[in-house]
């Protein structure tokens, strides 16, 4: 503990988000400092490396109004935190957990920093309560369980935040379960997006807080949202019991903050300029959804990613699909098709899956018709590049029904628009399909 | 001896004032004593690695040295524990600090207080060899050899219960033998000699066991994009592997697979023995989200742990999941030390480092005459699933077997999605004499004719994408049918069900079958009789 409030006004250099000072005489890595520019304007910032009594800061707002002379840096001693009381359910705030609804800050119960830590391996409570999304190619064949991280692949101009309001709106929890709640946090959302989710969270019914960092605000914030967010899933989770929903999006632009930094530091840039560490970082953020044996609560993530240039292969949806349970891939073909949602089913994969369905759960057929469905669609997909080249007469008999169940399953299983589908329902009309066409 | 921090980036502490310090010796760092490691000397200055998370670690704080490398507790007790990088066990972990792992806590690795029976196998004024077998402890279903670690005439010996603070012998010399070995995880344990693997280890995988059969002792690497199942692949074999012990690393990957390996193998029944599989094996753990330093530890304590059950004569599989994450550790930690860069980022000496962990499988003949064996089974996880890349290409060039997973295959759900054509195994044509002496003297021309066939059948589907199935002779679509059996019958096997598991005699007898068909369907087609009629029957 540092009793005295020293100011330093010993900054030698400012570029892009990172500071360095000098002659620093006490100083922890991570902790929070306070820089004060001439005109009385406070930022945050925090301490990322220490080199003898030189000291780089890395600024979470924007850096304008800073110099060399006259800013002031107050060390605080402790690392980044979060406010923490159930009163932040109903609220919105900005990318640095300050109110934007208008409201004043509530009261704090308590203070926990923001990284959080790593769940024991061996207090993870394995993640098997079927959620039922309502959209029949998620809980017919990629099936979403309680505790799971199961992201969007989206390409730009693809409809996302209607997939993703689909299945705010009609997300049943196993039970009816005991207090649902959606935390969201926006990174650098456009005003448009903003707009429509929080519409969208007045029409429903369910609790939600929301952290929105805005596009035209401040990059580094975008580091600091989705931890305040996770943060506050984490405490209503595993502190209050609640099942809490997190929904990221999008995550792309967070990756683009943390190569901005890694830039900045002249770090050597990793595949397309992100940093080597990108895989933990985003770990660190993933990794804090799921289930504690013993604890009632659970975490399950949504985030979405926009797939740049369309390829999933680009490492911010690569190194995700490394680290979460599976992903629900749009496409854009599926989308020019008029198909909603435009879940392209076969790189699609939800890696809990197997414990949340079947008898009990499901129903008993459900394991059955969804390999059945996903067999035969893949072969169909195969078959229609065949078809392409030697025409349909030179296909056998199966492979005609093969085909015609193919265009039948998008334009009727996959395609369901808006309306809500119970998981029986769904699983009703795959063997109706799979009947209608007889391959069974 | 106290140093005095000097700088921090990253898990990398640069430390002043601390003379006498040894390359790779264990550190306390800052006033929250959190493990380090040495990792390079310049005069009076240190570099050391942290294994712990280094935020709120201040300048000056105090660094002291603790005069020894960093090392593995082994003893009995390890069978069934559940450890992270560093060998803390996670159980105690988590009793002591709840569901989250913090801070620093020093938990010893094995349990002192409990007891064990000592059988003894020497007796007073026996001579005593390094590596000679004193004695043993009954650990579940195995005898857990106590090996000594020095020679000399043995003066005293116990017999009866004691704890793994108590000796167990008295040499002439004084010096006491105990149950417990403390081993720098970084030194590879001594043997004899290595002997060349000959002997298949069975997989219950049938496209392993059929045309990439691994050997014990031998190295077999599966890299592949995400979700192409590397993970249920290695799950699967640590199942059901014909081995006596199994070390599993999770190695930078996901809690949720961790709780769910633990959870199946406290219940399933290990197939060889009548006990639960836990007990035959030994989880190392550091989730993706755990300190990156103790990542690269991991692999290093599971393998000295494999070594040391490898030493008192078992078949000991190591399954790592995955390599490439243990790369990106040691990636990260090399550019927090400002090291020069080579190829991607990685330190120029990675493959050096690759070749020194893969070497340390093999058969030999341990110190005291006997045979033990330590094989790995090692998924390597490609950014963008280019193989190109120098952890998939280093691996390449040391492992022996190489199970190439295939995203196309995965995508249609063909698992293991193991590419036949382009995978392989250096000792295929060794094990499949022994398979055939064995099992079998089918296998080896069954083997053949099978290889055959996948081959015709990707030169006829070309032919066939030109003028369509429809275009085919009657006995070139016959080939493609019986193909496509082999395909979804024989090298599909759904882990979730009872098929995960498939016995050399099983495999044998499915490959059998569909080449009789194909034989009897061919010969009747050379009779005249048409291929859909044959098909209906
Ligand atoms: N043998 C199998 N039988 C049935 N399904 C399988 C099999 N292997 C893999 N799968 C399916 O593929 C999914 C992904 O497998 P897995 O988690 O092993 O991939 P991975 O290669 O380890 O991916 P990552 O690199 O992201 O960890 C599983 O969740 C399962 O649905
Ligand atoms: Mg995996």
């Amino acid at each position: 503990m540092r009793l005295a409030e020293y100011r330093y006004r010993t900054i030698t250099s400012i570029g892009g988000p990172l500071v360095f000072l000098e002659r620093v005489q006490s100083v922890r890595i991570g902790e929070m400092v306070k820089l004060i520019t001439p005109d009385d304007k406070e930022m945050d910032a925090q301490v990322i490396e220490i080199k003898g009594e030189t000291v780089l800061l890395e600024v979470f707002g924007s850096t304008q109004g800073l110099d060399l002379e006259k800013t002031e840096v107050i060390f605080t001693d402790s690392a980044k935190k979060a406010p923490l009381s159930e009163a932040v359910i109903g609220r919105v705030f900005n990318g640095s957990f300050k109110p934007i609804d208008g409201l004043p800050m509530f009261l704090p119960e308590k203070w926990v920093p923001i990284t959080g830590r790593p769940i024991n391996p061996v207090a993870r409570e394995r993640p098997s309560e079927f959620i039922e999304t309502g959209f029949s190619v998620i809980d017919g064949l990629n099936t979403l369980v309680k505790g799971q991280k199961l992201p969007i692949f989206s390409c730009s101009g693809l409809p996302s935040k209607e997939v993703v309001a689909g299945i705010l709106k009609n997300a049943r929890l196993p039970g009816g379960a005991g207090r649902f709640v959606v935390v969201f946090s926006a990174v650098g959302l456009t005003f448009y997006e903003y707009a429509f989710y929080m519409e969208l969270f007045n029409e429903m019914m369910t609790s939600f807080t929301a952290f929105v960092n805005m596009a035209d605000e401040p990059t580094m914030e975008r580091l600091l949202t989705p931890r305040f967010a996770i943060t506050v899933a984490e405490y209503l989770a595993f502190e209050k019991g609640m099942d809490v929903l997190v929904i990221i999006t999008d995550m792309t632009n967070y990756c683009d903050a943390l190569r901005e930094v890694s830039t900045a530091r002249e770090e050597l840039p990793g595949r397309r300029g992100y940093p080597a560490y990108m895989y933990s970082d985003l770990a660190s953020l993933y990794e804090r959804a799921g289930r504690i044996k013993g604890v009632e609560g659970s975490i399950t993530m949504l985030p979405v990613v926009t797939m740049p240039e369309d390829d999933i292969t680009h490492p911010v949806p690569d190194l995700t699909g490394y680290i979460t349970e599976g992903q629900i891939v749009l496409s854009r073909e599926l989308h020019q098709k008029g198909i909603f949602p435009p879940v392209d089913v076969l790189p699609s994969l939800s890696r809990l899956m197997q414990r949340g369905i079947g008898e009990g759960l499901t129903r008993e057929d459900h394991r059955r018709v969804s390999n059945l469905l996903y067999s035969n669609y893949a072969k169909g997909r195969d078959l229609r590049r065949l078809e392409a080249i030697v025409g349909s007469e030179g296909l056998s008999e199966q492979d005609r029904k093969i085909l015609a169940f193919t265009d039948t399953f998008e334009k009727e299983f996959v395609n369901q628009g808006i309306q809500r589908r119970g998981v029986i329902e769904t699983l009703e009309l795959g063997w109706d399909i799979l009947r209608r066409v007889s391959l069974v | 001896m106290t140093g005095c921090i000097r700088g921090i980036s990253g898990s990398t502490v640069w430390v002043e004032g601390l003379k006498g310090l040894r390359l790779f010796e264990r550190v306390r760092v800052g006033n929250a004593e959190l493990t380090g490691e040495v990792v390079r000397l310049e005069g009076e200055r240190a570099v050391v690695q942290v294994y712990e998370e280094t935020t709120g670690l201040g300048i000056n704080e105090p660094v002291k040295g603790t005069g020894s490398p960093l090392t593995v507790m082994l003893g009995p007790g390890i069978l069934g524990a559940v450890f992270d990088g560093l060998q803390r066990p996670l159980e105690q972990l988590r009793a002591e600090m709840g569901p989250f792992i913090s801070g620093t806590k020093e938990v010893s690795a094995l349990d002192y207080k409990r007891s064990w029976e000592f059988h003894p196998l020497k007796s007073e004024g026996d001579e005593l060899r390094e590596g000679d077998a004193i004695g043993y402890v009954e650990e579940g279903a195995f005898r857990h050899l106590i090996l000594a670690g020095a020679s000399g005439i043995i003066s005293w010996i116990r017999e009866g219960s004691f704890s793994l603070g108590e000796p167990l012998a008295r040499l002439g010399s004084g010096e006491d033998v105990y149950g417990l070995q403390e081993w720098p995880v970084r030194s590879p344990r001594p043997y004899r000699r290595k002997l060349s693997p000959s002997v298949p280890m069975i997989t219950g995988q049938r496209v392993i066991d059929f045309f990439f059969p691994i050997p014990r002792g031998g190295t077999a690497v599966i890299p592949g994009g995400f979700g192409t199942g590397k993970t249920i692949l290695e799950q699967t074999i640590a199942k059901f592997a014909d081995v006596d012990i199994v070390v599993y690393v999770g190695c930078g990957e996901r809690g949720n697979e961790m709780a769910e390996l633990l959870e199946e193998f406290q219940t399933i029944k290990d197939p060889w023995r009548e006990r639960r599989l836990i007990d035959r094996t030994v989880l190392v753990v550091n989730t993706s989200n755990m300190p990156v330093s103790a990542r690269e530890a991991s692999i290093y304590t599971a393998v000295t742990i494999g070594e040391y059950y490898r030493d008192m004569g078992y078949n000991v599989l190591l399954l790592a999941d995955s390599v490439s994450r243990w790369a990106e550790a040691l990636r990260e930690i090399s550019s927090s030390m400002e090291e020069m860069p080579g190829e991607e980022g990685y330190p120029t000496y990675l493959a050096s480092r690759i070749f020194g962990f893969y070497e340390r499988a093999g058969i030999v003949e341990t110190l005291n005459g006997d045979v033990g064996s330590l094989t790995m089974i090692l998924s390597v996880s490609p950014p963008g699933g280019d193989f190109t890349e120098p952890v998939t290409q280093a691996s390449l060039r040391t492992a022996g077997v190489f199970l190439m997973l295939d995203t196309s295959l995965a995508h249609r759900r063909h698992f293991p999605a193991i590419n036949w054509s382009q995978s392989y195994s250096l000792y295929q044509k060794e094990l499949k004499k022994n398979f055939s002496e064995k099992v079998s003297s089918e296998w080896e021309d069954l083997h053949d004719r099978c290889r055959g066939l996948l081959q015709s059948e990707e030169e006829l589907r070309e032919i066939a994408e030109i003028v369509g199935k429809e275009g085919l002779r009657d006995e070139d679509r016959l080939l493609m049918e019986a193909v496509e059996r082999i395909r979804t019958e024989f090298l599909c096997q759904n882990a979730y069900t009872e098929d995960a598991f498939s016995s050399p005699e099983k495999t044998l007898k499915i490959i059998k079958e569909i080449i009789r068909f194909f034989d009897d369907a061919s010969e009747q087609i050379r009779k005249g009789i048409l291929y859909e009629d044959i098909l209906k029957a």
